[in-house]
């Protein structure tokens, strides 16, 4: 009843190219936005901010990123961590040093940075491919956040060894720092998480993204048919580390404020983020926001139910929380592979037929 | 000879000891990629269930305890009796090959004929899903492993080596625990060899590892074969398991062996059991010497990267590790 089409009419090339084809789905983006922009900021406290929605929208940027390398591309990275962490100090050492400039111009330019970092380690996938190359990402997660430890020129030579965020402004209301609101927090993260969807959206369904997808199916093959493995691949890992350094920026001057590198970019934040892409959905820009809403929200239904419902020590529910997602993991990929967003894709063709079925 | 000169020796040995251990975790691996094609991220996790199995069948824990205690609110921790070592390790072996079973079974059945790198992330979250329930069975804490295992400096060899260097020498220092550890993997491998030429089982997984459809068509049981394979790597990680668990007690740190392990294999080759071990002293060699030589300049604790730059250097010249069989592609 939801979808009421009766066939394609296309007259114009503008209406065959559009994001959301069918005017259903279009109407209900349109909608989702207009809640996150126009009605969340008004009703949001800091619970949810912090809690949920503020790591949700930071861990949505993050897993769009890897989907671009893991999903579309087919290149396993296991260095997520490591380049969240070069996005983490980029900024800081931008903010620090560079204070009149906007915040929002720093986060950018620490994606850059992190995109060519990423260049530089995602150079072996030329040679390397599968695990070999998963493996291999190790190398950057290790290397970067030993560097960030002990280069203290990093962290402007601090004595705890963490860096923290000073307070800086956008249009006059303080986003980063203690004294930020609830709001301007969720906001800020908002943009940037609306911006890199569309922009990871229309990246993958061009040109680029095509050649990411042959290179990912079979890379001899696209070899063969004029695919150039070099851009490809190093788009790919320009692209995605790019996402990961915003995602890191955001993480440590909008979400935290303060951290200290081998606790909040650890090896764990890797995996955290390929399995929201895997429960998600590999190859989905959808299945990155589905993942990482996911993920973020296990721990906090788990602590409400087995915490504060049945009063279990939290230790225990640390550790069901582990059986549960490593669980999980395995289900979806013997279950659904494609994650989340392939039952949410089966949903809607479901939805286009009914209540007629042929 | 300067004091100096003996020092570097003694890193070395050091390393090579080291290395040992590395490649006691990086057979397991090796095992289940030649016969399976699955690159088990989980070993280092099943090193740490193994160990904590034969922690609480020793000290006779009450499984699950914490959790009957935080459901039903009861008070149960112990059944009062202590299991000798020996029996302890066989009742784990048994718990191993029930593990090996169950993932056959419950996994890698529903899995056959999927991507490599499907059946890695699956092993990523066997790994997630295998340290919780340990967790849950045998509670979270420290432990300390004592199987009888000789501890703390061999004064033997330092007795022995004291004279080679001038007043300030006294001799190598070596941890009488990592001889052992030497001596046992040394013989762990020799068995594995043995057993996979000379015994049927061994051929069977031999041939497997060959060819998965030539095997099936002169009747070899994939489902036999993958499950006792399983069932080694679950023993050659008992075996690490008491090791690593001797030398820096039973914790969730031992389950990142594995992520030491994984340069080594690398290095030496995902499918060669000689690649695993040359590899393990390698990189085990190589990090001691390197935060030895080079640490000091940088800071320190270079040994969390140093590995897997290495292997990395080494991939980018020989994709297959130096071991490996040659990776060859068809369209």
């Amino acid at each position: 009843m939801l979808y009421r089409e009766a066939g394609d009419f296309k007259t114009s090339y503008v209406a065959d190219s559009q994001t959301f084809p069918i005017a259903f789905d279009r109407w209900r983006y349109y909608a989702v936005l207009a809640v996150a922009f126009g009605i969340i900021p008004f009703l949001v406290n800091d619970y949810w901010a912090n809690a949920i929605l503020v790591p949700f929208l930071i861990y949505a940027i993050a897993a769009i990123g890897l989907n671009i390398l893991t999903g579309y591309c087919g290149q396993v990275s296991l260095g997520t961590g490591g380049f969240m962490a070069v996005g983490a100090y980029a900024c800081f050492k931008l903010m620090t040093g560079f204070p009149e400039v906007s915040i929002v111009l720093h986060i950018i330019a620490a994606g850059f940075i992190t995109a060519a970092v990423g260049v530089f380690f995602g150079l072996p996938s030329l040679r390397i491919k599968g695990f070999y190359l998963a493996v291999a990402t190790l190398a950057a997660q290790f290397f970067l956040v030993w560097l960030f430890n002990k280069v203290s020129w990093f962290y402007n030579y601090s004595a705890s060894g963490q860096i923290t965020a000073p307070e800086r402004d956008v249009f006059g209301i303080v986003v980063t720092g203690p004294n930020t609101e609830a709001w301007a927090k969720y906001l800020i993260c908002l943009v940037f998480v609306t911006l890199a969807a569309i922009l990871a959206r229309n990246l993958t369904r061009g040109s680029l993204g095509r050649q990411w997808m042959a290179i990912r199916d079979m890379d001899i093959a696209a070899e063969i048919i004029g695919v150039n493995p070099l851009r490809a691949k190093l788009t790919a890992f320009a692209i995605s580390s790019f996402f990961i350094g915003i995602s890191g920026a955001l993480f440590f001057a909008v979400y935290l404020g303060a951290i200290e590198v081998g606790e909040a970019f650890g090896i764990q934040k890797s995996f955290l983020v390929l399995f929201m892409i895997i429960i998600g959905g590999l190859g989905s820009i959808f299945g990155s926001f589905a993942g990482a809403a996911f993920l973020v929200l296990l721990p906090v239904v788990l602590k409400l139910l087995g915490v504060d419902l049945f009063g279990w020590p939290t230790d225990i529910v640390a550790h069901i929380q582990l059986v549960i997602v490593g669980g999980l993991i395995i289900l979806f990929l013997i279950v659904e592979p494609h994650g989340l967003a392939q039952l949410w894709r089966l949903a809607k063709e479901k939805l286009r037929l009914w209540p007629f079925p042929h | 000879m300067p004091a100096d000169f003996y020092f570097a020796i003694e890193v070395i040995l050091n390393g090579l000891m080291a290395g040992v251990l590395y490649s006691l975790v990086a057979l397991g691996f090796v095992l289940i990629f030649k016969a399976s094609g699955i690159f088990n991220y989980a070993q280092g996790v099943m090193a740490l269930f193994a160990a904590m199995t034969l922690v609480g069948i020793m000290n006779g824990q009450v499984p699950f305890a914490h959790l009957f205690n935080a459901i039903f609110g009861t008070e149960i921790h112990y059944f009062g009796w202590q299991v000798p070592a020996l029996f302890a390790i066989l009742l784990t072996t048994l718990v191993m090959v029930v593990f090996a079973w169950a993932v056959q079974r419950y996994i890698f059945r529903h899995l056959v004929g999927q991507e490599p790198i499907i059946l890695f992330m699956a092993t990523i979250g066997l790994a997630y899903f295998l340290e919780g329930v340990g967790d849950l069975m045998w509670g979270s804490d420290i432990k300390t492993l004592d199987v009888g295992l000789p501890q703390g400096a061999s004064f033997w060899i330092e007795e022995q080596t004291a004279f080679l260097g001038g007043e300030d020498f006294f001799g190598f220092f070596i941890d009488q625990l990592d001889i052992v550890a030497a001596g046992v993997a040394i013989v762990l491998v020799a068995v594995l060899v043995a057993f996979s030429q000379y015994t049927k089982q061994g051929r069977a997984m031999r041939a497997v590892a060959d060819d998965h459809q030539a095997a099936l068509s002169v009747g070899i049981s994939l489902n036999y074969i993958w499950i006792l394979v399983w069932s080694l790597a679950g023993f050659v990680a008992l075996v690490a398991g008491i090791m690593w668990g001797a030398k820096s007690g039973v914790q969730f740190s031992l389950s990142l062996i594995a992520l030491k392990a994984l340069p080594v294999l690398m290095l030496g080759g995902f499918t060669s059991i000689p690649g695993a071990i040359v590899g393990g002293l390698i990189i085990g060699v190589g990090e001691q010497l390197f935060e030895f030589l080079v640490g000091p300049l940088v800071g320190g604790a270079t040994e969390n990267w140093f590995a897997y730059v290495l292997a990395l250097l080494v991939l980018v010249f020989r994709p297959q590790g130096l071991f490996g069989e040659r990776i060859i592609e068809r369209v």
